[in-house]
């Protein structure tokens, strides 16, 4: 009776951990990324140099690892990607002047090693899609996911660009953003514009923990390793409890 | 082959002739209980995980470079560039975890079975040291690798220590070594965590054993099978040695301890936010506070407690409160049954509603509630007041455990059960 | 109660089995931590070749590069100096460079792959200090019959123009020619053999 009491408090306690998770989405769109696909990294990986290396580094991350674990020739790696004359050993800077940043964009643009971790790819994913024209901006640009953001969006050639349509203003508050909608096209449709973000966001997931890929091959084997040998201990349990009566 | 070990073994024995009695009282010769179920694994546990802490701890700090400039990145070093480091490292921050939940549930065996009681006292009070200094190891360690929640959460608990009368701003100041947590703190954090409260642990984890092995274990029927012993041998008649019969059983249950482990380790070994939180992604910027500072899962229903009551004094008191109650248990319990299972139903019902306060406080000082509440009473609802009042109800129900208890049992008003002489179950 | 001998037989071998598959999970669990101390990422892109110029190195010139932590000296020797090396044999402690210093294609009298560029790590194979660089053909006084080389001051051990030791000598080898290829006639990279070569 009471081992029935406590495995229902046991529950109880995992019950609160889930929504846990699942509301920390709290409006944002899923990613669908999936880390392990290569192509989709190779993509991300050449739309970030294109688009967003000029300002973010991700100096966590050097060209060697990324040409390892992306399956690329470091050749190729350095003429496609190191825009800065980077050797394949040296971590990825960007070339943009941190006070010229701060004098530009009122805000250095932070390192994106780990915005992944920090944010959640969710985060990144809904980000990208969520930029809208402002003229109140000094950029010209805000975003419903980060308002107020000191970036522009880069991927507008990409994506085409968006407006806000506002909510009725309550009194005393400034009109919230009820949804956005596309003005004028890009060079890509809908679903080619989010799978393009999907690929930039899987690629700052990889960069954000490279050993990911690594992780769950090990552990199959760790896990078949402890069931197997957790099972021979239970027999040889069994063998000597015999004695016990 | 045998003979050579069995040569040493007698050199060694000549010479250091107390050593074998030694091994045979605590192994061979330490008759236990045989009716040890489920909630009698996590001791053992916990010294894997302290094992476990141990070497993966060692190996981190070949690594690892104490200071703020140098921290957070030698910690994206041993994620990125040791070989095998990122295993290393989620390894040590899922033990830590593993180590308050095996911790939590084998306290919760001694509530269950009055553990705590005569002749055990002491067993219990090395035990609560043990928590004490475990929850100091883990607040520094989680400083270590100075994200912003690590900083954050750092500047927070030690500002608590302003509330202490007089001396409290210059106590402050003299834990930090500074204005603000910095690069001293964090250093002296290091040498704390490292080897000072390392060593700590480990004494106390040995006294703890040798203190239980004095009076002898207690079991899930609160019987002392010390009483009845087998005429012709002198042994308990309940007892098996704890060689072979419990390390054969213990490997099963730490073969399926490590088996649950690695799902973590190696399939979510941030599970989500709460065993490694997204805010320490972020370097320590003194200038930006987390939208949300709350501490690691497992501090959460102490912080609980702390954040429910407005004032800054009290509340403190009260967090501080919360646990030396624990440490009092032993007096604050006067039935003479050990055992729930034969304890009133008055015992029955505190125990499960002090268990669930607890989650519940743990839930306030996560920040779970704040998002319920919403949801449970409309959006326009104000979230501070309802949790506050609530949290003030459940702060009630914690300390009212403690009291209900010494009332319930001081006075004669628990009705118990008989208690069987020897024990029931056992053997398979 | 069953016979005991099968007991006893049924648990030595499930004893036996449970701790040789527990040994071989220990020694796979000890790997990760093991592995850990090899170089890491971060020391193998820093210990990574070294391309160096070589178009400014005036005949008679040495100059010092940097790789893996050590001093790789690259000398242009003039004819004069190469022309030193044939008469020394008989003083040397190995001439032929038979001990394992270099790579296969130093293995010779000018111990490099082209006569005049010297491809050598500068550190005394006695107890590790660095060696001055005396290329002059005059009498010195450590040698009457100095014929140009390197010159230890720490205990005396001298080296050819090739870097062979002198017998007489605390050191016991010659001087350690890393692996280096001519990536073309004016680029030496430092820590890569050539394709073709050992």
């Amino acid at each position: 009776m009471m081992r029935k009491i406590v495995l229902a408090l046991a529950f109880s306690a995992v019950a609160f951990v889930a929504p846990a998770s699942a509301e920390e989405g709290g409006g944002l769109l899923p990613a669908g990324t999936k880390v392990g696909n290569i192509a989709s990294l190779q993509r991300g990986a050449r739309l970030y140099f294109n688009y967003c290396s000029g300002c973010h580094s991700i100096k966590y991350q050097s060209y060697s690892r990324l040409a390892d674990d992306l399956k690329l020739a470091p050749g190729e790696v350095l003429s496609n990607f190191a825009f800065t004359g980077a050797k394949i050993g040296d971590q990825i800077v960007s070339n943009m002047p941190a006070d010229h940043a701060q004098e530009w964009f009122g805000k250095a643009p932070p390192d994106l090693s780990l915005e992944a971790r920090a944010k959640g790819p969710d985060w990144i994913y809904t980000y990208l899609k969520s930029f809208y024209l402002d003229p109140s901006r000094p950029v010209g640009w805000n975003n419903t996911v980060f308002p107020g953001a000191s970036m522009p969006n880069v991927l507008w050639e990409l994506q085409g660009t968006q407006v806000a349509h506002y909510a009725p203003a309550k009194p005393g508050e400034e009109p919230a953003v009820e949804k956005l909608e596309l003005s004028s096209k890009g060079k890509l449709s809908g679903e080619e514009f989010d799978a393009a973000a999907r690929d930039i966001t899987a690629f700052l997931q990889y960069v954000g923990e490279p050993a990911a890929l690594k992780r769950e091959a090990v552990g199959v084997w760790a896990i078949l390793y402890l069931a197997f040998f957790t099972f021979l201990a239970w027999l040889l349990n069994n063998e000597y409890w015999k004695d016990v009566h | 082959m045998a003979n050579v070990f069995t040569s040493i073994g007698n050199w060694v024995n000549e010479r250091a002739p107390g050593m074998m009695p030694v091994y045979r009282k605590h192994m061979t010769e330490y008759y236990a209980p045989k009716n040890f179920n489920f909630w009698y694994y996590f001791g053992v546990l916990a010294m894997v995980v302290l094992v476990n802490q141990i070497l993966t701890g060692i190996f981190l700090t070949m690594f690892y470079k104490p200071g703020a400039a140098t921290a957070f990145d030698s910690v994206e070093y041993i994620m990125r560039d040791v070989d095998w480091g990122w295993l290393i490292r989620y390894m040590h921050s899922t033990g830590a975890s593993m180590f308050f939940i095996v911790v939590y549930l084998h306290m919760f065996r001694g509530l269950m079975y009055g553990s705590y009681k005569k002749p055990r006292e002491l067993v219990w009070l090395l035990g609560m040291f043990i928590f004490l200094a475990l929850m100091a190891e883990a607040f520094m360690g989680y400083v270590l690798p100075w994200g912003n929640m690590s900083f954050w959460g750092a500047k927070v608990i030690i500002s608590l220590f302003g509330a202490v009368p007089l001396i409290g701003d210059t106590l402050v100041q003299w834990i930090m070594g500074d204005y603000n947590p910095a690069d001293a703190t964090l250093n002296r954090f290091f040498a704390l965590h490292v080897i000072a409260l390392p060593l700590v642990l480990l004494l106390l984890v040995v006294l703890h054993i040798f203190a239980l092995h004095e009076v002898g274990s207690n079991n899930p029927d609160g019987v002392e099978i010390k009483k009845k012993k087998d005429p012709a041998t002198g042994k308990p008649l309940d007892g098996i040695p704890f060689h072979p019969y419990y390390t054969v059983h213990d490997i099963v249950g730490v073969g399926f301890f490590l088996t649950i482990c690695a799902f973590i380790i190696f399939y979510q070994p941030t599970v989500g936010g709460w065993f490694l939180e997204n805010d320490n992604f972020i370097p320590a910027n003194p200038l930006v506070t987390p939208p949300e500072i709350k501490p690691v899962w497992y501090f959460t229903p102490f912080y609980g407690i702390l954040r429910v009551i407005p004032d800054k004094g009290l509340g403190i008191s009260a967090m501080f409160a919360s646990i030396v109650l624990l440490f009092l248990l032993p007096w604050l319990d006067r039935g003479a049954v050990k055992s729930i299972r034969y304890r009133g139903l008055g015992y029955k019902v505190a125990l499960g509603l002090f268990a669930l306060t607890f989650l519940l406080l743990g839930s306030i000082g996560a920040g779970l509630t704040a998002e319920w509440i919403p949801k449970i009473f409309g959006a326009s609802a104000d979230v501070t007041s309802i949790e506050m009042h609530f949290g003030w109800l459940l702060v009630l129900m914690y300390f009212g455990y403690f009291i209900f208890l010494f009332g319930y049992t001081a006075f004669g008003y628990e009705k118990t059960k008989p208690v069987p002489e020897r024990v029931t179950g056992g053997g398979h | 109660m069953a016979n005991e001998g099968v007991n006893q037989g049924r648990r030595r071998f499930l004893t036996g089995t449970t701790v040789v598959v527990g040994g071989i999970g220990a020694a796979f669990a000890a790997t990760p931590f093991i592995k850990s101390w090899q170089p890491s990422e971060r020391a193998k892109n820093a210990g990574a070749p070294v391309l160096q110029d070589i178009s400014k190195i005036e005949p008679g010139q040495k100059i010092s590069v940097l790789w893996r932590g050590s001093p790789v000296w690259i000398v242009n020797r003039t004819k004069a100096m190469l022309d030193t090396l044939p008469g020394l044999d008989g003083r040397l402690r190995d001439p032929k460079s038979q001990v394992d210093q270099q790579p296969k294609y130093a293995q010779n009298e000018t111990r490099s792959i082209k006569p005049e560029w010297l491809v050598m790590i500068g550190i005394c194979t006695h107890l590790g200090c660095s060696p001055e660089y005396i290329p002059e053909i005059k009498p010195e006084p450590f040698d009457p019959e100095w014929k140009g080389g390197f010159f230890c001051p720490c205990h005396k051990s001298r080296y050819d123009i090739s870097g062979r030791v002198f017998q007489g000598v605390p050191a016991p080898a010659n001087m350690v020619v890393p692996p280096y290829k001519f990536v073309d006639d004016n680029h030496i990279l430092i820590g890569v053999n050539p394709e073709d070569k050992a």
